[in-house]
């Protein structure tokens, strides 16, 4: 079962289906290089992680794949189509502080704008629009808050918000950044529950994020990510000390206590 | 009896003269159009922009001055201009978007004033550009202001769900397949068009208050960007109103009082705010936060 340090998978698994294929992926800004040579197949219907620390490269991995940034090198496929062709499939969720929350939108407003892209230049929401907006609304439990300004949310609360506008963007893959940051423990464990649900839909979520608990508690594979792929398979086969130490470097402390490994992230 | 109709020609005196019409109507549809642009403005920080391309666009009423052409032409050419340099400057050399608009605009500003400082017959009528003169609006500046006023509306209204997404999100309506860019420049456009309509009105000094000061005010009071422009256009009209007869009564500059109106609109707001108010409200928004984590309301 251990996939460790290929990146691929076996193809000869049951019913696998690669959803988000990227080949020998190198990008960077102003030729400083961030990836160097990706290589990771994600399968439909998986709850994926990307987990590295700041600056490993998740959030650019995250963005060529959304085609945001453009890559010196390789090739992204999703569904087997040319990225470039087949972004309607994805939808994408940045990071928490990038977005501006005292911006005067409700919380409608927001989800609505998971449709625009989909609407074109000129086309007003319709009614299945409506419909779409209303059914995230009600995935994430965020129907009662409809009409709230996004400021005046808690912290969970917001981050389902932004869930709920990638959904109602109708994507079969779900790209996340950093979903998990500033949530106390009872908020990830609900969003871990979401997730479970979206997956069960048949989404595949790929979910950058520095946070090792909540991958290794929930999710099916996980890429250790340092400007390589240091590591991929299933979390509780590479989260070992040495790939952790590997991707992580300084920036981890691993202590072992009484033959327990006790992990802090810096 | 008296009282009443001492009122009344406190009221209807001043729209006996056609001049003092024509200045009622320059001064509303230019505060409804920059209320509706000042919205942009308001939300998304850019005042010093404002400011800027409506100083920048001196050095155009100048150039257009002396060349015998439009003098709205040479604003709005002299404000777009700025606003692309500010964009093109700011990417090149790396530097803040503050510090290239603080170079750009000052720059295009000394330009017209060393125009001007040739020209020594005609300051007066250049100056009123400067500190506007909205007892002066022709029948040409009103047909002007009401058909670019227009067209502005109309844009914003067709485009509105692509500046919202844009202003708030740009990298998310980027990733959904929106002409992010496009609608950058377009909404820096759009800002210079408004500008440049309120000029001979309200004037390069004044006009950022027309632009911030009633969005900001209708910003305390509702909190969705379409309501902001809804509010801030009423708040707007209302300051000029109010502006233009205390212009009349007391003999002061008309658009000196529109501002001032509008200001101190802004500051009883500021007080009394049912929500976000000092004064009105009952939990000051400072002091309280939206409780941390997520219960689910199941």
């Amino acid at each position: 079962m251990a996939r460790v340090d290929t990146g691929q998978l076996d193809t000869k698994e049951e019913g696998f289906r690669p959803a988000i294929e990227v080949s020998d992926l190198w990008a960077g800004y102003d030729g400083q290089t961030a990836l160097e040579g990706i290589t990771l197949t994600i399968e439909e219907g998986c709850l994926a992680g990307l987990v590295g620390p700041n600056g490993s490269g998740k959030s650019t991995l995250l963005r060529v794949i959304l085609g945001l940034h453009r890559h010196w090198r390789g090739e992204v496929r999703l569904f087997g189509q040319k990225a470039d062709r087949a972004r309607r499939l994805l939808g994408y969720m940045p990071q928490v502080e990038l977005v501006d929350w005292d911006f005067p939108v409700s919380v409608f407003d927001v989800v609505m704008m998971g449709r625009y892209g989909r609407l074109g230049l000129l086309r007003r929401p319709g009614r299945r629009d409506h419909e779409v907006v209303w059914r995230s609304l009600e995935q994430v439990h965020m129907t009662d808050l409809a009409q709230r300004q996004i400021g005046e949310l808690s912290a969970g609360q917001q981050r389902r918000v932004l869930i709920a506008r990638t959904l109602s963007q109708e994507p079969r893959i779900l790209l996340l950044d950093e979903p998990f940051t500033g949530l106390d423990a009872a908020a990830q464990h609900d969003l871990l529950d979401l997730f479970n649900e979206v997956r069960a839909a048949g989404k595949t979520l790929l979910v950058a994020t520095h946070d090792l608990s909540c991958v290794a508690a929930a999710f099916d594979h996980a890429a250790c990510l340092n400007r390589k792929i240091i590591a991929f398979g299933e979390p509780r086969t590479i989260f070992t000390e040495e790939i952790l130490n590997a991707t992580f470097q300084t920036h981890l402390l691993l202590v072992n206590v009484e033959g327990k490994t006790y992990v802090s992230y810096q | 009896m008296s009282a009443i109709s001492d009122l009344t020609a406190y009221l209807t005196d001043p729209w006996a003269s056609e001049f003092m019409v024509r200045s009622l109507l320059a001064l509303v549809m230019v505060s409804v159009v920059c209320a509706v642009m000042g919205s942009f403005v308001v939300v998304k920080g850019m005042a010093f922009i404002g400011d800027a391309l409506a100083h920048a666009s001196f050095g155009g009423v100048a150039v257009a001055f002396v060349l015998g052409v439009s003098i709205y032409l040479g604003a709005a050419v002299a404000a777009i201009l700025t606003s692309l340099g500010i964009v093109f400057v700011s990417r090149r050399a790396g530097l803040r978007f503050d510090t290239a608009i603080g170079v750009l605009f000052v720059g295009a500003f000394a330009l017209g004033i060393l125009i001007v400082s040739r020209q020594e017959g005609y300051i007066v009528d250049l100056f009123s550009f400067v500190f506007g003169n909205v007892l002066g609006v022709g029948q040409d500046d009103l047909l002007l202001i009401a058909a670019v006023g227009a067209a502005v509306l109309v844009l914003v209204a067709l485009f509105y769900k692509e500046l919202l997404f844009t202003a708030y999100d740009p990298a998310m309506a980027a990733a959904s397949g929106l002409p992010v860019a496009a609608m950058q420049y377009g909404l820096l456009g759009l800002i210079a068009l408004s500008i440049v309509i309120s000029l001979k009105a309200v004037g390069i000094v004044l006009v950022v208050a027309m632009l911030v000061t009633p969005a900001a005010t209708a910003q305390l009071l509702v909190r969705r960007l379409h309501l902001i422009m809804v509010v801030g256009a009423g708040i707007g009209v209302v300051s000029s109103v109010v502006g233009l007869y205390l212009s009349y009564h007391a003999d002061v500059a008309a658009s000196a009082a529109v501002v001032l109106t509008a200001t101190v609109l802004f500051l009883m707001t500021f007080l009394f705010a049912p929500r976000r108010g000092i004064i009105g409200s009952r939990q000051p928004s400072i002091l309280t936060k939206p409780e941390e984590g997520y219960s689910s309301p199941r």
